[in-house]
Formats: structure tokens, C-alpha cells, sequence
């Protein structure tokens, strides 16, 4: 035993109010954690949002918590149980406490079991991904009878090497996705060559595009704005420049880009890749091998490259 | 004593070198001397930890600013997937090996491996399929490039059309260090079962021990499955065969199961024993018995037995169905059980203990700390609706850099110090060791603590370049990156002064119990030779006034003489 520990004792304080103590400060701080990490998640721009950061709230108090009560003892060890310098004594032979073990297994599994079934009721909260029906190469993606109703869409989301072309039920082409607010929307998840993925961090929503597969997706917007779409599974070379913007707007608004858009002529869209490529060219195709990428998308809202984003 | 496996016939090998087991020739031959091996295999993997971080430096020199100005995209895609292929398959992998072929053999009391040829043979590969790889840069339309899961079809795109290829090189490389790993657990397993010394039956084995069995026993059952789909790749690849190519009706996500089934349970395959070397270290420093010996080796298996049954968490976005995916994340969470077992388990080691604060123990005090927070990390990460914000972005980065580097390289660098004067006879410098261990401590947590938040805000994972939001993350990543080459220097100039010209060192500087302490350092060829010790009771019994093994006396003037 140490003498600092025994000088404590001796002065009253008994290990259960130093552990009382401990516990108190650790939950407090940890519920601090809890609340504070809704600030290091971007905007809560979907129905989805708020369930999964209160279960990653969740997560960060329990996690919190436990990381401090681990490395809070190694820290009280580090202080108290250091041996003076030449002291190579034994410390407590303690082999084990059945007890003990026993708790730290059956504790963990109880936890482990309250945060997947939590978990599982947001899944089941959430039914984000519809179907996934496999078409063959070369042929149109299958339409597919939905049982669900949704208030809009289906959009096809079309994915490439790398830009993102949007197709709306009446037909137009757009190079950005635009939404209605409050209203769940309908996807036809399409990619036209590579594994990518639809990933807008502020509706904490991603799901993949696999190639040879139509995937359908529905999404609700809550958050009038503008939110980055990144494709979040590599893609090849110019993977990091396939992003594009997700604009909600309130139902009247979204009509109204509906109808004035349709009658817009068909244009090139964006295509950040394909200037990059372009680029590249010009100066004498540097670099290691990439395929070329697909050529700019026709639509009829050319959507705006620079335009500032909320999240 | 009742389990007694060990063969006498086994001591009697040739001494492979004829010019005697000092000559430094030897490590550049074909030895079949498993601390020869073990050395090999170790200052390989320590020449492309260098190569692999040089890589990551330049990575992060493209990351420090939001726009890709330092590299063509092209070559950025290159430098990452041959970052992360060069880290675990040409350092992580090796250097693991490394320490089981030197570990191993005397710590069970066996004179060498089971299949010594074999063993060399593994090593061997390891240059062969290095070359290969690193040939692969000089390519035309340069080296792989579609991150270290290879995925199709991004990986059969091959835009040059050439047969020759960047990418069919990466595919060779993987699948000869596949061969090469399957060749070393045959032979881990094998000695492990085979040769152990009179009555060390498996309750007395070093936990170092159980947790080499445990993960090489995965690597049986895991690897096929990747190294069987690296072929299907090759396959499509150059021959255009259509395994997951949707044009002749394959499927892209086949493939996806395949590299997972592996390449989650090596993850395990890599921490088990770097577990079982906390689970040796805190111990000797903190002068205690383990806490719960038992639970600890059992907890070991739990991991193998549930990493199989994990894989499709790297796939909860896919287009998985809802209950796979609940039924995968539950399963993944149970792995924080038997992990749990194993954390408190050292913390209550270290209470109430003697604790020396040595640079083995710092390394492995830092481990354990950082894998309590990549392990929390990891639970989040389990969780479906979690990973689906933040899967793919640099929150997953984040946490298997505190995995893999802050956890398991962590304890490498541990275990090299511990049995550094074991191995090569001399004592390394402590003032070093603490400079490299201060170093590498800050350098890894400013550089993966600060990505957490870049991806909790939705940076995806393999980008050159990001939106200005995320800046201020990557900067301080960088700097902790530059922290990490920095702290390579201090660390070779100890390994190489020390050795060339260090304090000798006695059989057992850290007062520890095992049975390679009780041989002297270094071990003579064949470990114990004649007198192979019988084992009382199992490791680790400080202060419990328990003989190790008998006639211990003996051993320890043997040990004396020698030296």
C-alpha cells in the first residue's frame, strides 16, 4: 500500500467517498459530453437527424463515462501505485476475483444489448432504404411498385464518374436535387459505372449505388437550405470533386422551380471533374491513369457550382 | 503434469548456418532459425513502417489545404491505397510475425518452430511480394489505386487496357503475402500445440501465447476467403472473366463479402496478439499477477469466434436488409465483451501494483488508453443508424488509426523495447525510449483525436481535396502527422546505436517470470537445448511465491554462464 493512500485514510476520507465522488463528477461530465456533441454534428436537416443524434448522444454519455472510469484509475494508479525509483518489490498478489469478473462481463453484455435494441427501434424508426432489385446490363432500371405511399417522386438520382444528374417525375434534368420541405420524397438510386454513394451529412443519411442494382430510397427534408451531396464511396480520381447541393424549399417554391424549369432547354450541367480533366490535358496529361470522365450532363437547370452551403 | 507434447527427437536440428550463429550474414539468408526469421522479419517491416509513413506524410502534405495543389488527384489515389497496402501488409503483418517467431519458441520452452523451412519460406515471400508492390510505382499509368479494399469495378477498370497494370500487380502482391501468412499460422499452430515444454498445458501458457493461437487459428479461417476472392478479382481483371462485373452477370457486392470476411477478423488477427502482449507487460511492471489469468485467455477466443461473424458492418449501407443489419451490429457489439473482459482485467493488474514506468510500459500504458477510445469509438461504429452518417468519412479514419496505429503499433513498439535486450544481448537507452514514446504519444493523438470531428461533420474518407469547413481539423492533423515521422528518429537511433554498441545485457533485466527469461540473452540456437525446464504453475505468480518451474535454481545460473 502506498502511504499517500494511507495518509488519506487516515484523515477519514474512506475509499467509498473518494469513489463516490469520482462517479459523481464522471456522470456529471459525461452528461456534459452528451450535450455537447449534438454541437459537433452538422445540421439537423432530416427526419433522420434527430434520432441519430440522440443515439449518438447516447452513445458519447455511455461512452464518456466509461472511458474516464477506465482511465481515471489508470490515472489515480499513475499516481498512487508508482514505485520508488530502485524499489522492484511485488505489489498485491491478487489473481482474480470471480465476482468481480463476472460483473464486468455480464455488465457490458446488458449494455451492449440495451444499445442495439435502442438501436434497432431507430432502424425501425427510420425505413429509410426501400428495395434493391438486380436488372441486367445494358437495359432500363426496372420501375418498381412501391407499397409505401410518399408524397413525392420518384426522383432518379443518376450517378457517374463523376457528376450527379437528378430526373424528376414531369421529366426535367437537374444537376442539383431540389426538395420540397416536410415532404417525404422518393429515390431511384442509379449509378451508371462504379460502386458511389448518396451521402448528405445534414440528413445524416448514405446509402450505396451499386451498379447492376436500382435501389429505392425516401428521405424527408425538415430544414429549408442548401446541404452538400458527397459521393462517399471512392470512385476513382476525381471521387472528392462529385459532390453537388441538396436545396429544400417550401412546397410553393419547389412547384414553382418545377414548372418555370421545365420549360428551360436543355443544357450542360455541372461536371467539376470534366474541367479538372480538361485541365489536366492542357497541361500535358500529367499524373497516373484515370478513366475519362463521363461528359457534362444535359439538363435543364445547370444548377450553381460556388453556391454557399448551410452544412 | 499430465500434459507432456513436447518430442525430445524435435532438439536435435542442424545449426543452419554453417559459418557458426554469430556471422551477420545470416539474416540475409535462407536460415531457418526462428529468431533469425523472427529478426528478419522485424527490420523489414521497420524499413516500410518508414516507407508506409513517408507515404501518409504526403498525404497529409496534400491535406493540410482544402484544394488538391500538391498531386494530380490520380496520384494522390495512388499514394493512399499504397499507404494503407504498405502499413498492414508490409509492416503490420510482418512485424507481427516477427515477434511470434521470436516469442514463441522460447516462451513455450520449444528449441525452434515446428517447420522451419516452412518458416523461412513465409519470410522469404515477404521481400518477393514487398518488390512486386513497390515495383508497381513505376508502372506506366502508375500502382493501384482504388484503396486497399480493392473493390470492383472501380478496381477492373484499368483505363490504360494494358495487361501489365498497376492494379494486377497489387493483386499478386496480396495474394503471395496470403500464401505467405497461411504458411506461418500452419506453422504457429502447430508449435503452439505440439511443442510446448512438460507441463505447460494450455492453462499455463502465456496469455502472449493463447492470444498467437487464437489469432493465427483465424488467419486459417479467414484467409482463404480473401485470398480466393483476390484470384476471382485477378480472374476479371486480365482475363475478363465476370465474377463482379454486372456485364456478364456478376455482382460487384460478392466481392465485398469476400475481402470483409477476411479483412475484419484481421483487424483481430493483428490485436490479439498485441492483447497478449499487454497482458504480458503489465505484469513485469507493475509486479503483479495478471488479473483473472483465466478469463483473460478464454476472452481470447471469444474475439475469434465472434470477429467471424461481424464482416457485414463494413456493409450497413450497401442495400443490406434491415435484419442483417440489426442482427450484424448486434453481433459486433459483442465484442466488446470479451474486449471489456480483457480492459479491466489490465487495469486491475495495475492496482495497487509496483508500477516502473519504463518505455515498454509507457508504450503499453499509452496503448491501452488510446484502445479504451478507439473501442468506444468502435461500439458508436456498430451501431447502424450511427455508421450510416458516419461511415466512409474520416470519423472511421480516425478510429481505426486509433486501432491500428494508437492501439497495436502502440504495443509493438512495447514489445520491442521488452525484449529488446532478450533478443540482441544489449540494454537500448531509456532517455530515448522516453523521447520516442513522448513524441509518438502526441504526434498520434493530435493527428486522429481532431479527424473525429471532420467526419462527424461529414467529410468522406480518400478525398484529395474538401469543403474549407473541415480545414482546421486537417491542419492539426498534419502537424501531429510531421510529430510521427519526427518521432521515428529517436527510435532508430536508440534500436541502432544500442545495438552496435549498447550495454550488454543480463538474462532477465526486468526481473520478469517467463520462460524466456530464464535463457540467456541472446538465447543460444536452440533455446533450452537438452534442459528443457518442466513448468510448475502458470505465468506471472509476482510475490505469490510460486516456482515458475522446477529446479528454477538451475536454470538461472545456466542463464549466468552463458552470458
Amino acid at each position: 500500500m502506498n502511504t499517500k493512500i494511507r495518509r488519506i485514510k487516515k484523515r477519514g476520507f474512506s475509499k467509498t467517498f473518494i469513489i463516490i465522488i469520482a462517479v459523481i463528477l464522471n456522470i456529471t461530465f459525461s452528461l456534459l459530453m452528451g450535450y455537447w456533441s449534438y454541437s459537433w454534428l452538422p445540421i439537423q436537416a432530416s427526419e433522420a437527424a434527430h434520432y441519430v443524434d440522440n443515439l449518438f448522444a447516447f452513445e458519447t454519455t455511455i461512452g464518456t463515462f466509461i472511458f474516464l472510469g477506465c482511465t481515471g484509475t489508470m490515472a489515480w494508479i499513475l499516481v498512487f501505485n508508482r514505485a520508488p525509483k530502485y524499489d522492484e518489490s511485488n505489489g498485491e498478489p491478487l489473481e482474480g476475483n470471480l465476482k468481480l469478473e463476472i460483473i464486468w462481463t455480464i455488465v457490458p453484455l446488458l449494455l451492449v444489448l440495451g444499445i442495439s435494441t435502442y438501436s434497432t427501434s431507430v432502424n425501425y424508426k427510420l425505413e429509410n432504404l426501400g428495395s434493391k432489385v438486380k436488372y441486367d446490363y445494358g437495359a432500363e432500371a426496372p420501375f418498381i411498385e412501391e407499397k409505401k405511399v410518399f408524397d413525392y417522386g420518384p426522383i432518379d438520382v443518376i450517378s457517374r464518374q463523376w457528376n450527379w444528374e437528378f430526373v424528376y417525375p414531369n421529366g426535367i434534368h437537374s444537376s442539383e436535387l431540389h426538395l420540397p420541405v416536410d415532404k417525404k420524397s422518393n429515390f431511384r438510386l442509379i449509378t451508371e459505372d462504379v460502386i458511389h454513394s448518396f451521402y448528405v451529412p445534414a440528413f445524416r443519411l448514405k446509402q450505396d449505388i451499386i451498379p447492376g442494382s436500382i435501389i429505392t430510397y425516401s428521405l424527408t427534408p425538415t430544414k429549408k437550405g442548401v446541404f452538400r451531396l458527397r459521393d462517399a464511396m471512392f470512385s476513382g480520381a476525381y471521387f472528392s470533386e462529385n459532390q453537388t447541393n441538396v436545396i429544400v424549399e417550401s412546397e410553393e417554391i419547389f412547384y414553382k422551380w418545377i414548372k418555370e424549369t421545365v420549360k428551360k432547354e436543355l443544357q450542360n450541367g455541372l461536371n467539376p471533374a470534366g474541367s479538372l480533366y480538361q485541365k489536366r490535358l492542357r497541361n500535358g496529361n500529367r499524373g497516373w491513369a484515370t478513366v475519362k470522365p463521363a461528359p457534362d450532363p444535359k439538363v435543364n437547370d445547370a444548377g450553381i457550382e460556388s453556391r454557399p452551403h448551410d452544412s | 503434469m499430465t500434459i507432456v507434447n513436447y518430442d525430445p527427437r524435435l532438439v536435435k536440428s542442424k545449426n543452419p548456418y554453417p559459418k557458426g550463429p554469430n556471422d551477420w550474414k545470416r539474416f540475409f539468408s535462407f536460415n531457418t532459425d526462428a529468431k533469425v526469421i523472427g529478426i528478419q522479419y522485424i527490420v523489414t517491416a521497420l524499413f516500410f513502417l518508414l516507407i508506409g509513413g513517408l507515404l501518409a506524410m504526403l498525404i497529409r502534405g496534400e491535406l493540410i489545404t482544402p484544394p488538391s495543389d500538391l498531386f494530380d488527384p490520380t496520384v494522390y489515389n495512388g499514394l493512399y491505397t499504397m499507404h494503407g497496402t504498405i502499413m498492414l501488409f508490409l509492416f503490420l503483418f510482418p512485424i507481427l510475425s516477427g515477434l511470434t517467431n521470436l516469442l514463441v519458441p522460447p516462451m513455450i520452452g520449444a528449441p525452434d518452430m515446428a517447420f522451419p523451412k516452412l518458416n523461412a519460406l513465409a519470410f522469404w515471400l515477404v521481400p518477393v511480394f514487398s518488390i512486386i508492390l513497390l515495383l508497381s510505382f513505376f508502372v506506366p499509368g502508375g500502382p493501384a489505386s482504388s484503396g486497399w479494399w480493392s473493390y470492383p469495378p472501380i478496381s477492373i477498370q484499368n483505363p490504360l487496357g494494358k495487361m501489365i497494370n498497376g492494379e494486377m500487380l497489387w493483386i499478386i502482391a496480396i495474394s503471395l503475402s496470403g500464401i505467405s501468412s497461411i504458411i506461418g499460422a500452419v506453422n504457429f499452430v502447430t508449435t503452439i500445440i505440439r511443442m510446448r515444454a512438460p507441463g505447460m498445458g494450455f492453462f499455463k501458457m502465456p496469455i502472449f501465447i493463447w492470444t498467437v493461437l487464437a489469432a493465427q487459428l483465424l488467419q486459417l479461417l479467414g484467409l482463404p476467403a480473401l485470398t480466393g476472392g483476390a484470384i476471382m478479382l485477378f480472374f476479371d481483371l486480365t482475363f475478363g472473366t465476370s465474377f463482379f462485373r454486372i456485364e456478364g452477370g456478376g455482382d460487384p457486392v460478392l466481392f465485398q463479402h469476400f475481402f470483409w470476411f477476411y479483412s475484419h477478423p484481421a483487424v483481430y488477427v493483428m490485436v490479439l496478439p498485441v492483447f497478449g502482449i499487454f497482458s504480458e507487460l503489465f505484469p513485469v511492471y507493475s509486479r503483479k499477477p495478471l488479473f483473472g489469468y483465466k478469463f483473460v485467455a478464454v476472452a481470447s477466443f471469444g474475439i475469434t469466434i465472434l470477429s467471424l461473424v461481424v464482416w457485414v458492418h463494413h456493409m450497413f449501407y450497401t442495400g443490406t436488409p434491415m435484419w442483417m443489419r440489426n442482427l450484424f451490429m448486434f453481433t459486433t457489439m459483442l465484442i466488446a465483451v470479451p474486449t471489456g473482459v480483457k480492459v479491466f482485467a489490465w487495469i486491475a493488474t495495475l492496482w495497487g501494483g509496483n508500477i516502473r514506468l519504463t518505455t515498454p510500459m509507457l508504450f503499453c500504458l499509452g496503448g491501452l488508453f488510446n484502445f479504451i477510445f478507439g473501442g468506444i469509438t468502435g461500439v458508436m461504429l456498430a451501431t447502424v443508424p450511427v455508421d450510416i452518417h458516419v461511415g466512409n468519412t474520416y470519423f472511421v479514419v480516425a478510429h481505426f488509426h486509433y486501432i491500428i496505429f494508437n492501439t497495436i503499433a502502440f504495443g509493438i513498439f512495447a514489445a520491442i523495447y521488452h525484449w529488446f535486450p532478450k533478443f540482441t544481448g544489449k540494454m537500448f537507452y531509456e532517455g530515448l525510449g522516453k523521447v520516442h514514446f513522448a513524441l509518438t504519444f502526441i504526434g498520434a493523438t493530435l493527428n486522429w483525436l481532431p479527424l473525429h470531428w471532420a467526419g462527424l461533420l461529414g467529410m468522406p474518407r480518400r478525398v484529395a481535396s474538401y469543403d474549407p469547413e473541415f480545414a482546421i481539423w486537417n491542419v492539426l492533423a498534419s502537424i501531429g502527422a510531421f510529430i510521427l515521422g519526427v518521432a521515428s528518429i529517436p527510435f532508430i537511433l536508440n534500436m541502432v546505436s544500442s545495438w552496435v554498441r549498447g550495454k550488454s545485457a543480463p538474462p532477465n533485466p526486468w526481473k520478469a517470470i517467463g520462460l524466456e527469461w530464464l535463457l540467456p540473452s541472446p538465447p543460444p540456437h536452440e533455446n533450452f537445448e537438452e534442459d528443457i525446464p518442466t513448468v510448475l504453475n502458470e505465468p506471472y505468480c509476482y510475490g505469490l511465491d510460486k516456482p515458475f518451474v522446477e529446479d528454477e535454481q538451475f536454470y538461472i545460473e545456466k542463464s549466468l554462464k552463458k552470458h
